[in-house]
């Protein structure tokens, strides 16, 4: 056969041989078919890994109760049980390594997200113990009279 | 050749039944594949919320955001809160400022006054990743940067993904967008890094009403498998086929 016909051949094969090479060393080896099919399956098993070892913020009540006992158990004794302690005091995350101290947020606005009166009968919104913000003390923090551990209205 | 009448029936009946056969059917699966279909795998993580119990307090909106490292003053989030006001006009009213963040503390939705008498029903719908067993996010992911894990978790390899955007567009529920950090498309992985590891989701620890819970429906003695199986559920978009494993307890029609 001619040269003319071979050349492009030529080129055609060595383009297809960079792109498989290239492939090879670019493309992860874990690359594939791992899950249930194809269609959702098809990808790096080391990203599974990835996500796992995502950093855990949030450590819940009973990572505080181990040095904060009577806080903690002054708070389970009130109706404010139900609130995560870091909701108010932010994530623990590695405290008290790090951060050392966490920021708390005594504002206003905080109380006000279960608080404030808003007349919704199919939720239990309007089964909460609320204020009219604009009524109530407006612009006063909260915590200055109710105490959040155990916001007891009889005790004030 | 020498056909009969038998014959001919007899190859024209086989011939009939053999091409109805799909052609799916006479695929080799991979063992995988096979476990998978059915489903011996021990976990499939489902979400459940019950929209009576909901305050809109936001306060999972605010773990979500600080846990998974999505931009906090940026208006997106990998779960939202949405408030419903109907009116006796029979007007939805609904908003979310900034995913319900900050939680719900006047009774203006989009600056608009409603008088409590005019209230026929009021409530809130927490929304996240539905998490589907079709996830059309993931079909449509030109380089497999998406995926389903065996436990039904849809996650995104952010070193794979080159954030075309086509599965933020593909997802019926809007729950995906684009992270503006990793730039990377971004979603809710039911906490997948605290689920793996026996924690509990941060926004599910976050609700202090119980609004919000995560279950194994392969584990039927699962609280959350339990409700699910007797009680009334409802899910979103269910006309979309891609059967979603967020179940909500008094669902309205109005929620979309």
């Amino acid at each position: 056969m001619k040269n003319h016909a071979w050349r492009p051949l030529a080129v055609a094969i060595g383009a297809i041989a960079l792109l498989l090479s290239v492939r090879a060393t670019v493309v992860p080896s874990d690359f594939g078919v791992n899950g249930k099919n194809f269609t959702y399956g098809f990808h790096r098993k080391g990203s599974i890994d990835d996500w796992k070892s995502f950093k855990v913020k949030y450590r819940g009540k009973e990572y505080c109760r181990d040095c904060h006992e009577e806080k903690v158990a002054e708070n389970m004794s009130s109706p404010h049980k139900v609130i995560e302690c870091e909701n108010c005091h932010g994530p623990a995350v590695d405290h008290p390594d790090n951060p050392a101290k966490l920021a708390i947020d005594r504002t206003r606005a905080l109380c006000l997200r279960c608080h404030a009166a808003l007349p919704y009968p199919q939720s239990h919104r309007a089964e909460m113990p609320a204020i009219d913000p604009d009524a109530h003390n407006p612009k006063q923090a909260c915590v200055e009279c109710h105490n959040p551990h155990n916001p007891n209205l009889e005790a004030m | 050749m020498n056909a009969s009448r038998r014959r001919f029936l007899q190859t024209a009946i086989a011939g009939g039944m053999a091409a109805t056969v799909p052609l799916s059917a006479l695929r080799l699966l991979t063992p995988d594949e096979a476990r998978a279909s059915i489903g011996s795998d021990e976990v499939r993580w489902a979400f459940l919320v019950d929209i009576q119990k909901c305050v809109g307090c936001g306060f999972c909106v605010k773990a979500c955001k600080t846990e998974n490292e999505v931009p906090y003053d940026v208006p997106v989030s990998r779960t939202w809160v949405e408030r419903y006001v109907v009116t006796k006009d029979g007007k939805s009213h609904i908003d979310t400022p900034m995913g319900g963040r900050d939680g719900f503390t006047s009774g203006k939705v989009q600056e608009e006054e409603i008088p409590p008498e005019e209230i026929t029903k009021a409530f809130f719908v927490p929304k996240l990743c539905n998490q589907c067993v079709n996830p059309a996010c993931v079909q449509v992911c030109p380089v497999g940067a998406t995926y389903q894990t065996k436990d039904g978790v849809v996650l995104v390899d952010r070193t794979w993904c080159i954030g075309c955007g086509y599965c933020i567009m593909a997802c019926p529920y809007g729950v995906r967008f684009f992270h503006p950090v990793t730039k990377t498309a971004e979603k809710c992985t039911f906490c997948y890094h605290r689920i793996s590891q026996g924690l509990k989701s941060a926004c599910v620890q976050a609700c202090p009403f119980g609004a919000r819970q995560i279950g194994n429906l392969k584990d039927h003695d699962d609280p959350v498998t339990k409700t699910i199986m007797t009680q009334r559920v409802g899910i979103l978009k269910d006309e979309y086929g891609t059967k979603p494993q967020v179940y909500y307890i008094g669902l309205d029609e109005r929620v979309r």
